[in-house]
């Protein structure tokens, strides 16, 4: 184990350096002086010059990605031009909100996707095999803005069932007023036991959080599908048949937990798809996390903070890759041999 | 249900045509009429002018009819015309990233695979340092370094694109160049560069192949996404992601601007999605 953890590791970290550099890559392409975007149209010579020499606009490149790197790893992620405050403050603020929206819409994705596989793979071939195979294909084909969109018009705008925008209802800050914890509102609201702001934000997030779980409870019900098949195929199930199990049992009982091996290792991947996806359906429902920063940041040319984003959301990706590899090492002895 | 652990019989070719994934023919159908309306438009389409920057500002958010089958948008223009258009578009972009993407993805991959070693390690670290950028994001980064524009929106995809085909290739490619005739290849002396084109990498091309039909949806998607974003097509170009997006703030009122072109995508990429699926059932048996 200490081997693989170690090699994983250093894989894992390899690849972190990587989306370094070539973050910092994009970023340099950037067209426009960020000289220029910060100190204005009207700065004299001297200011863009002095806003240049903050930036360390005049080193050669190879000294800029040094900077650059040691300010990352010394915690400054850069000055955000649109907020002017400190882009890692920024992201601690916006990423919570996008975890609180991502997380509920995973867990929503599980809890419809594993059992509508469970009863695909029962039903082989047959109708409920059938539609669930068609449904979840039209949930990972639907683009989530328009769907997104959809909802919102039918549900909120239209039948008032749901707030049309935002993470809660802001008036509520003056009658009582959240402390913050970990940033996430709906854990804060539970934690201080601040009721009407969590039912407030329970409401808020039915819509979107329904949205961004199409695409994984798509790709989930697919994968716990096709696994549970093969798993179902294997020597054991012929054994479990013959012992008189019936075919409920063998796919629950005995070939559920072997398939849901590849389905762990197929989330982390979507996670960081459902986040960046989320930034489409935050836009629509104005929800205060990541995507509508990076939307706001995307408009006024705003290098640090895209840089900041993309770097976040791609060291996201890493992470959970590695979470979920070193997952599988402990509950499947076999990865660890390999 | 009995499930024989092996097979019994070998497929003769009738089998094999009945066990063609209905899934798949209707995937492909499906995908046929896109293509087709993508191919004539400029004759189906009622109104062809409108394909382009034409406005009609009398016959603005006129509703579903006789004269108009999906409605006008808010310059008056024919939302079906616009929608077969948009085919064209979509399917330009879809099948040009899929091609750019596609051959350096399989060129990288198949020297990976063939070469082994530190080059295989190399190629294979850069390739996980893409893949950590979901498509969207980088593409996000990307369109706003590059003006934006169909081209762009290539561009920006075909970037985040081509990992995925040079980590499939490269691990096909390896067990291919394990077996025998790359050995006798390498005996009898044929140069490296030849035994990779001639010999390893027409063998490692079928699971790409499917990938990529796989794909088609997915690219639709996103460059769907990105010019909903405002940072892909801009007008007059007809593209479905920008007709949802301009139609937006109208959609409590005039449903029809934002729910045809919105249905187009859908359709495309569910055409894709259910072919590639067929496909790739086909392949694993």
């Amino acid at each position: 184990m200490p081997g693989y953890l170690i090699r994983r590791l250093g894989q894992a970290l390899l690849v972190v350096a990587g989306v370094i550099v070539l973050t910092f890559a994009v970023m340099r392409l950037v067209p426009g002086d960020p000289a220029v975007a910060y100190a204005g149209p009207k700065a004299t010579a001297a200011e863009l010059a002095d806003a240049r020499r903050r930036f360390g606009l005049d080193d050669p490149l190879p000294v800029q990605l040094w900077n650059y790197v040691r300010d990352l790893l010394g915690g400054d992620w850069g000055t955000s031009l649109h907020t002017r405050r400190p882009v890692r403050d920024d992201l601690f603020q916006a990423f919570p909100a996008s975890l609180e929206l991502v997380g509920v819409a995973l867990v929503v994705a599980l809890v419809a996707g594993i059992p509508l596989g469970i009863a695909a793979a029962r039903y082989k071939g047959r109708l409920p095999d059938l539609s669930v195979r068609l449904s979840s294909m039209l949930a990972v084909s639907v683009p989530v803005f328009w769907l997104a969109l959809a909802l919102q018009t039918v549900f909120a705008s239209g039948l008032g069932w749901f707030p049309v925008a935002g993470e809660y209802d802001a008036s509520l800050d003056r009658t009582s007023p959240l402390h913050l914890y970990t940033n996430i509102t709906a854990v804060d609201a539970l934690i201080t036991g601040n009721w009407p702001i969590l039912a407030s934000t329970l409401s808020h997030l039915v819509l979107p959080a329904l949205v961004i779980a199409a695409y994984p409870a798509g790709v989930v019900a697919q994968m716990t599908r096709a696994a549970l098949i093969e798993e179902s195929s294997r020597e054991h199930a012929r054994l479990e048949r013959a012992l008189g199990f019936g075919e409920t049992a063998v796919l629950t009982r005995f070939s559920l937990r072997p398939a849901l091996n590849p389905v762990l290792a197929l989330i982390a991947l979507v996670f960081a798809y459902s986040i960046v996806n989320g930034f489409l359906v935050e836009a629509v429902f104005n929800w205060p996390g990541l995507g509508r920063y990076a939307a706001d940041s995307i408009r006024s040319l705003d290098t640090p903070a895209i840089a900041g984003v993309t770097l976040l959301v791609a060291v996201l990706y890493v992470v959970a890759n590695l979470v979920v590899d070193l997952l599988q090492g402990v509950v499947d002895p076999r990865v660890r041999a390999r | 249900m009995t499930t024989p652990a092996l097979p019994l019989y070998r497929r003769t070719p009738l089998r094999r045509l009945a066990g063609v994934d209905r899934l798949a023919v209707a995937g492909g159908v499906l995908l046929g009429i896109v293509v087709l309306a993508a191919l004539l438009a400029p004759w189906i389409a009622p109104y062809p002018e409108d394909g382009g920057s034409a406005t009609h500002p009398l016959e603005a958010l006129l509703p579903p009819g006789g004269d108009h089958w999906f409605g006008t948008d808010q310059v008056g223009r024919d939302v079906f015309s616009r929608v077969l258009f948009g085919a064209r578009t979509s399917l330009f972009i879809a099948v040009a990233v899929l091609a750019v993407s596609g051959v350096a993805g399989v060129a990288l991959g198949v020297v990976a695979g063939y070469a082994g070693g530190w080059a295989r390690d190399v190629i294979m670290r850069v390739t996980d340092v893409f893949l950590a950028f979901p498509a969207l994001l980088l593409s996000l980064a990307l369109a706003v370094v590059l003006q934006p524009s169909v081209t762009t929106v290539i561009v920006a995809i075909a970037i985040t694109w081509w990992p995925w085909y040079a980590r499939l290739t490269a691990s096909v490619a390896a067990s291919v160049s394990t077996r025998g005739f790359v050995d006798s290849a390498r005996c009898l002396g044929v140069p490296a560069p030849l035994i990779v084109l001639r010999h390893v990498l027409p063998n490692s091309l079928t699971p790409v192949l499917v990938q990529l039909s796989l794909d088609g949806g997915g690219v639709i998607l996103t460059a769907a996404a990105l010019s909903y974003l405002g940072l892909g097509a801009h007008e007059p170009t007809p593209e479905w992601g920008l007709m949802v997006q301009q139609g937006q703030s109208l959609f409590t009122t005039d449903w029809w601007v934002v729910t045809f072109p919105g249905l187009a995508i859908l359709v495309t990429a569910f055409a894709f999605n259910v072919l590639g699926e067929g496909l790739r059932a086909r392949l694993a048996r």
